[in-house]
């Protein structure tokens, strides 16, 4: 039975951390339509940054609370900055070109950021500093669930509470989803789109990069390479959840960790990915429009 | 043509860069020593690098402007660029077509076996490209897990030759088909769907092929792959390891020239301009009466099989297969290929498989840089010049009035 539960608890980890990435695709695809190839790149990206900001604060002697503020900021806005970046130069350009093409860019950046960590940092395997302190009172229920593991659980629930918040309430969320369904129609009633569109890829950046910064603290390693198994795995979890939908992303997250975590225990850790690409086919075979998605009929 | 406007903002832009790559750029961490190692030459080379960029941009754009604005006067002619110069002029390209054809018969009696060795990779990259040419650059479907198939004829070759004991012939055809069924196969849950799921499901199918090949030992035999797969034989006459690499270099021209002459004809045939329709617009194409499910099929599989019979011949050059060969950057390769060559187009493809393999072999000191300069290749021309290198030229009719 602890086993059952330790399980559990690392399927929710998992599934906090796709989540984190996995909302960057859906509300991309939510609004321009875009499977942005890049995100997991932006997501291995801010973990690098968070590794370079932290080693340098710890070096410089800050504290630990201190450094740990500093690094989510740090890898929040660097990541920010690069998808912003990103959108502008690979993106924008080809609004009104064929489906086809944003894609071939999107594979193209992902590759050129790919690259350009591994030429301008390294090819190795980079250890991480436990960022999280093993917390006293969670010894008591050691072996079940870690200290990282709670904070990530929190943190995640809370960032996703704010920004249920803000698509909900403010006036950026509210022109979000009105370029989601139509972007024309928005354009007519005085929405700056471009502006709603980079401010779309600045926030899922930021998402990710934190998502990038606990797992990387929770695991202890990092390379060039995570971010694209984690971007196919959280596109799964978006898609499983139905892609333009951010609860579905959440729940699709959810799934998606848990099941991993159970197969990984129970048959073989050799398939894990195997586990995530065999379940994203099932889906799109018997429910392409995920569990929470609509299916759209296309209209000429 | 340059304001001093535009140098502003690329001062901006250069800044803007500098700070973007700051971190990863100039520091380097050792987290294990507690080492920081500060680069701050690189901020000077990513702000050179972006300024000038960018003032190549505006000096692109701004000429491009300028030209289609004396068009548009009536000032200057419309001047067809020069690969359709060159291709529609027999004058020009058939000794042009001639001088290649040359080239490349004498080319193991001119070089060493060490550069045909190099040339019969190019070649295969050509028949590769040219085979996802059918699926991304016709069809318009996006597949990112080519080499799966590619994978599938090197191990469909490697197994049934060390089970079996079946010659390089005999799987030749075996392995073409054994991956165009598992086109099929994959194809056929995912093409009903809209085009970009199809594009992550491809790339999830490619990765599963290779960690399959990686972990069922009993199956594939693991990482460390089959070696002492025997090469392609010739009647049963035994050749030298300099005569057997000759051999193969012809084969792989006449697999060359039969994959220009089938990939040719599929695109002038029904089934091509099914094609053709479909990338440019499903919906009218299927009020037209084409079965899109069933034509996306048939591009899929027929990608596939050159795929699948390029693997067979890697698996007998190389005498050796191991999934670490038939990563996901194998399939951005080729697809780098497509889309630089210019979809559709079986020239453009071609001269882009020569260049992009051959260049890299030969500036050794820049190899490093070779998959950022792809991926960079990959945005710049969907930015840039959407229809590659050499744009594919559509058969035109032309009513004329009586």
């Amino acid at each position: 039975m602890d086993y059952f539960v330790e399980l559990f608890f690392s399927g929710l980890t998992r599934g906090s951390i796709y989540a984190l990435i996995a909302l960057g695709y859906t509300m991309v695809y939510g609004i321009i339509g875009l499977i942005n190839f890049a995100h997991g790149e932006i997501y291995m990206i801010g973990a690098f940054t968070a590794l370079i900001v932290s080693t340098v604060l710890s070096i410089m002697g800050f504290p630990l609370p201190a450094i740990i503020i500093l690094t989510a900021l740090a890898a929040a806005i660097w990541a920010s900055a690069y998808g912003y970046t990103v959108e502008k130069l690979a993106y924008r350009p080809l609004r009104n070109a064929p489906r086809l093409s944003p894609l071939i860019s999107a594979i193209g950046m992902s590759m050129f950021l790919q690259n350009y960590v591994l030429l301008a940092q390294t090819p190795d395997f980079l250890p991480f500093p436990a960022l999280i302190p093993d917390f006293a009172f969670m010894e008591r229920f050691a072996g079940v669930i870690g200290s990282s593991d709670l904070v990530i659980l929190i943190t995640t629930t809370v960032i996703m509470i704010l920004l249920t918040l803000l698509i909900k309430f403010t006036r950026t969320g509210k022109a979000m989803r009105a370029t989601a369904q139509d972007r024309t129609m928005a354009m007519l009633v005085g929405i700056n789109v471009d502006h709603v569109i980079s401010v779309t890829f600045i926030l899922g950046s930021a998402l990710a990069a934190i998502g990038g910064m606990l797992i990387a603290s929770h695991i202890g390693q990092i390379n060039f390479y995570i971010g694209f198994i984690a971007g196919i795995k959280a596109f799964t979890a978006a898609v499983l959840g139905g892609i333009g939908s951010i609860p579905g992303a959440v729940l699709g997250s959810f799934i998606l960790g848990l099941t991993e975590s159970f197969a990984t225990g129970y048959v073989s850790s050799d398939y894990e990915d195997v586990f995530a690409f065999s379940l994203l086919v099932l889906i799109l075979i018997f429910r392409p429009s995920g569990l929470l998605g609509k299916a759209t009929i296309e209209k000429v | 043509m340059l304001t001093l406007k535009d140098l502003g903002k690329a001062c901006l832009i250069a800044l803007w860069f500098v700070v973007l790559t700051f971190p990863l750029m100039v520091i380097k961490v050792n987290p294990i020593d507690r080492i920081i190692t500060w680069r701050w030459h690189n901020m000077l080379w990513v702000g050179l690098g972006s300024f000038l960029c960018y003032l190549a941009g505006r000096i692109w754009l701004a000429r491009r402007d300028v030209r289609l604005r004396r068009i548009r006067q009536g000032l200057a002619e419309e001047k067809p660029p020069l690969s359709r110069r060159i291709l529609q002029n027999p004058a020009i390209w058939r000794p042009l077509l001639a001088a290649g054809v040359l080239f490349f018969l004498a080319f193991p009696a001119l070089f060493s076996t060490y550069q045909t060795n190099i040339m019969i990779t190019a070649l295969m990259y050509v028949v590769l490209g040219l085979g996802l040419n059918i699926v991304v650059g016709v069809a318009g479907l996006l597949d990112l897990g080519y080499v799966a198939f590619y994978a599938v004829g090197a191990y469909a070759y490697a197994l049934l030759n060390l089970h079996f004991g079946l010659g390089f012939w005999t799987v030749l055809p075996i392995g073409g088909l054994l991956a165009a069924t598992f086109g099929i196969l994959l194809g056929f849950p995912v093409l009903r769907l809209r085009g970009d799921y199809l594009a992550i499901v491809t790339l999830g199918f490619g990765e599963i092929i290779r960690l399959i090949l990686e972990n069922w030992n009993e199956f594939s035999h693991g990482p460390s792959g089959i070696s002492n797969i025997p090469r392609p034989g010739l009647f049963g006459i035994q050749m030298s390891l300099d005569q057997s690499i000759t051999y193969l270099y012809y084969l792989m021209i006449g697999m060359v020239t039969f994959t220009i002459f089938v990939v040719n004809r599929l695109q002038n045939s029904r089934i091509g301009r099914a094609w053709f329709a479909l990338r440019e617009d499903e919906i009218a194409c299927q009020a037209m009466g084409i079965d899109k499910t069933r034509t996306k099929l048939t591009a899929f599989a027929l990608g596939a099989t050159w795929a699948g019979m390029v693997g067979v011949i890697f698996a007998a050059k190389t005498t050796f297969v191991n999934p670490a060969s038939f990563t996901f950057l194998e399939s951005a390769i080729i697809l780098c290929i497509v889309v630089l060559g210019g979809m559709g187009s079986i020239v453009g493809v071609i001269i882009a498989a020569l260049v992009l393999i051959l260049l890299p072999e030969y500036l050794r000191a820049f190899s490093e840089y070779r998959m950022l300069v792809f991926g960079a290749v990959l945005v710049v021309m969907m930015v840039f010049r959407p229809q590659g290198i050499v744009a594919n030229i559509r058969k035109t009719y032309q009513v004329e009035e009586k």
